[in-house]
């Protein structure tokens, strides 16, 4: 069992990573903290990818030195996907920092219960 | 081989293109270019669909010509084809339809923003349609949340900035769980590809090895897009949103969007997992439960709903229980069921919410029932076209609506005992319910007001809303009547998936 812990260490790692990220995301009140909880959540997932590709004793696969032999070199495509991943997280976490600033803006604080509140009161007045 | 087989990624780099120049555009100029986009691609896609029929199998698009295990591929099917020229005509009629409450609720020096995101919204469905990939469908995923999220938040008052925030939080939550699915996948098999994938999980299922983490890497995908989706638990941002948007958006978010990644998942789950492996697991119940408890609650919530805009919301929540619940049946006619009710909710769910957008602009941008008595008077075509978008909700002969419905019946005595009984209860139940909230509706539109002083909405008034409104409802009663010959499109399709 624990051989198993260890062997899989990094997905044990990257599997509580992804909870703490999760559960910040989903339950804290905070916005701010919402958007820390949801990059935790991401680079959980990063984390486990790259170390997919990673192999022992092997090193990045940039030519040098002419040696071309596949045996030398780690598996790239994970780290393209971790690349490409990480883009996507880079333009998600702007807007949703552009949105809280907006809110922030408007109300006057990071709860998203109070902000609730003043927006049910708002649409009370309206109405 | 056609040169049509080219269209699908011909116009996916058409619409990021345009996308990128409808920025520097004036509202019109984008306004127009995107509306020729979406009929090149309904064009471009019914197209390729004609050419494909006559075609045995599907065919495999190389992404410069780089073969399997490396490249990137797209896949082409007569159903993709037909889903996708249907997607695009619904976009196409959303924003004919939608642009006059669009133009007034958006400052003018913004409106062209609108374009560039729903160019976005439209190359991520083809590709969500369309790919072959599944790490490709993830970006396409997230780009699809940003774009709505976009089209959400352009109507900058607080309530819709906060509905865009909770609907993002939702999103990523559902993507992020996506996301490592298909690490977990990835790291099992190695693959990205669908066909390889497919090869190596039935490989790995035979051998039974790793079950556990292939159980959780399927439970990851199918909840992850279940959220994105607004399946039942995950629907409580739905009101919110739907409510708050334009109307066009809402028509786009809840017609469009939340198909596309059911699409996107039916797809996952017939060309990554396989049938067999996917109803072995017994997952399948899981979205049957669930999607029966969403038609449920949604139509309860509907019923309960004072604000027509988010009545409307809860309605789809419960169109969607609709569509998992078919997933659930079976792969077969279950499925089928499930695409003709993705096809039906597309046509039928954006002619509700521009009808209603229309109904309250006549009566004041009004939203609460009390106020809309009589509304469907200050614009007949208007009241004329919510009843008919509610027959076709309700069931009635001649919809789109019935032949569902029938196909839902048809489901359920395709499946296992125990479900038959529960479906035709819940399909019953679900009836009765729609026809309580709709002809609530239509009653009291046609109400005649106390004062009877009021301001017709003519037909010219409104030309590209009441032009967008007679497609609606040309298609729904074409789809409705010819049903047969399009679910021997899909009976044929599906097994090529």
């Amino acid at each position: 069992m624990t051989q198993i812990l260890w062997n899989s260490r990094i997905l044990c790692v990257a599997v509580i990573l992804f909870a703490i990220g999760f559960v910040t995301l989903l339950l804290n009140r905070n916005l701010l903290k919402k958007v820390i909880g949801l990059n935790i959540m991401d680079t959980a997932s990063y984390l486990f990818l790259t170390s997919l590709g990673y192999i022992n004793g092997r090193t990045a696969p940039i030519i040098i030195d002419g040696v071309i032999e596949p045996e030398r070199y780690v598996n790239p495509l994970p780290a393209g996907l971790v690349l490409t991943g990480i883009v996507v997280s880079v333009s998600v976490t702007a807007v949703m920092l552009s949105l809280t600033l907006r809110l922030y803006k408007r109300y006057h604080t990071l709860n998203i219960d109070e902000i609730y509140r003043q927006v049910h009161l708002e649409q009370e007045e309206e109405a | 081989m056609s040169f049509s087989v080219n269209f699908p990624l011909f116009l996916i780099v058409l619409s990021l293109i345009s996308s990128v120049v409808s920025s520097l555009l004036p509202r019109r100029a984008a306004r127009v270019t995107a509306l020729t986009l979406y009929a090149l691609s309904f064009a471009g896609n019914l197209t390729l669909f004609l050419y494909l029929r006559t075609l045995s199998g599907p065919v495999n698009y190389l992404m410069g010509h780089f073969p399997h295990p490396w490249g990137n591929e797209l896949i082409l099917n007569p159903v993709e084809a037909a889903f996708s020229a249907l997607f695009s005509l619904v976009l196409f009629l959303c924003i004919l339809g939608g642009h006059h409450p669009l133009e007034e609720k958006i400052a003018p020096n913004k409106q062209h923003f609108y374009y560039v995101m729903t160019d976005l919204v439209q190359a991520s469905l083809l590709v969500l349609v369309y790919t072959n990939d599944l790490f490709t469908g993830y970006v396409f995923i997230e780009i699809c949340t940003l774009s709505s999220c976009g089209i959400l938040m352009i109507r900058e008052n607080g309530r819709t900035i906060l509905a865009s925030i909770r609907y993002m939080i939702f999103s990523l939550i559902g993507s992020g769980l996506f996301l490592f699915g298909v690490i977990f996948l990835y790291n099992l098999t190695g693959h990205l590809l669908m066909p390889d994938l497919k090869e190596s999980l039935t490989a790995l299922y035979v051998s039974g090895e790793y079950h556990l983490p292939l159980l959780a890497a399927m439970s990851l995908i199918c909840i992850g897009l279940a959220i994105k989706s607004g399946l039942c638990p995950f629907h409580l941002w739905m009101a919110d949103t739907y409510g708050a948007a334009i109307p066009a958006s809402s028509a786009i978010l809840s017609g469009l969007i939340s198909k596309g990644y059911i699409f996107f998942l039916i797809k996952v789950i017939l060309s990554v997992f396989g049938k067999y492996i996917f109803y072995a697991n017994g997952l399948h119940n899981v979205l049957y439960v669930l999607g029966a408890a969403g038609i449920v609650i949604g139509s309860v919530s509907a019923l309960q709903e004072d604000n027509i805009f988010r009545m409307i919301a809860y309605s789809s929540a419960a169109q969607i229980g609709y569509i998992y619940m078919g997933i659930g049946l079976s792969a077969t006619v279950g499925m089928e069921a499930a695409l003709f009710q993705i096809l039906t909710h597309a046509m039928t769910k954006p002619a509700l919410f521009l009808a209603v957008a229309h109904l309250s602009r006549s009566a004041n941008n009004v939203k609460k029932f009390h106020n809309l008595q009589g509304a469907a008077f200050k614009n007949p075509f208007a009241g004329f076209a919510f009843t008919f978008g509610a027959f076709s909700m309700i069931g009635l002969p001649f919809t789109m609506g019935f032949i569902s419905k029938y196909l839902f019946g048809l489901g359920a005595f395709d499946s296992t005992h125990t479900k038959l009984v529960p479906t035709l209860i819940v399909l019953a139940i679900s009836t009765i319910l729609n026809t309580l909230y709709f002809a609530r509706t239509v009653i009291r539109l046609y109400n005649k007001p106390a004062e009877d002083i009021y301001r017709r909405t003519g037909l010219f008034s409104q030309k590209s809303y009441v032009l967008a409104g007679i497609a609606f409802i040309f298609i729904n009663l074409f789809f409705g009547i010819f049903a047969r010959s399009f679910i021997a499109v899909l009976a044929a399709g599906l097994p090529q998936f």
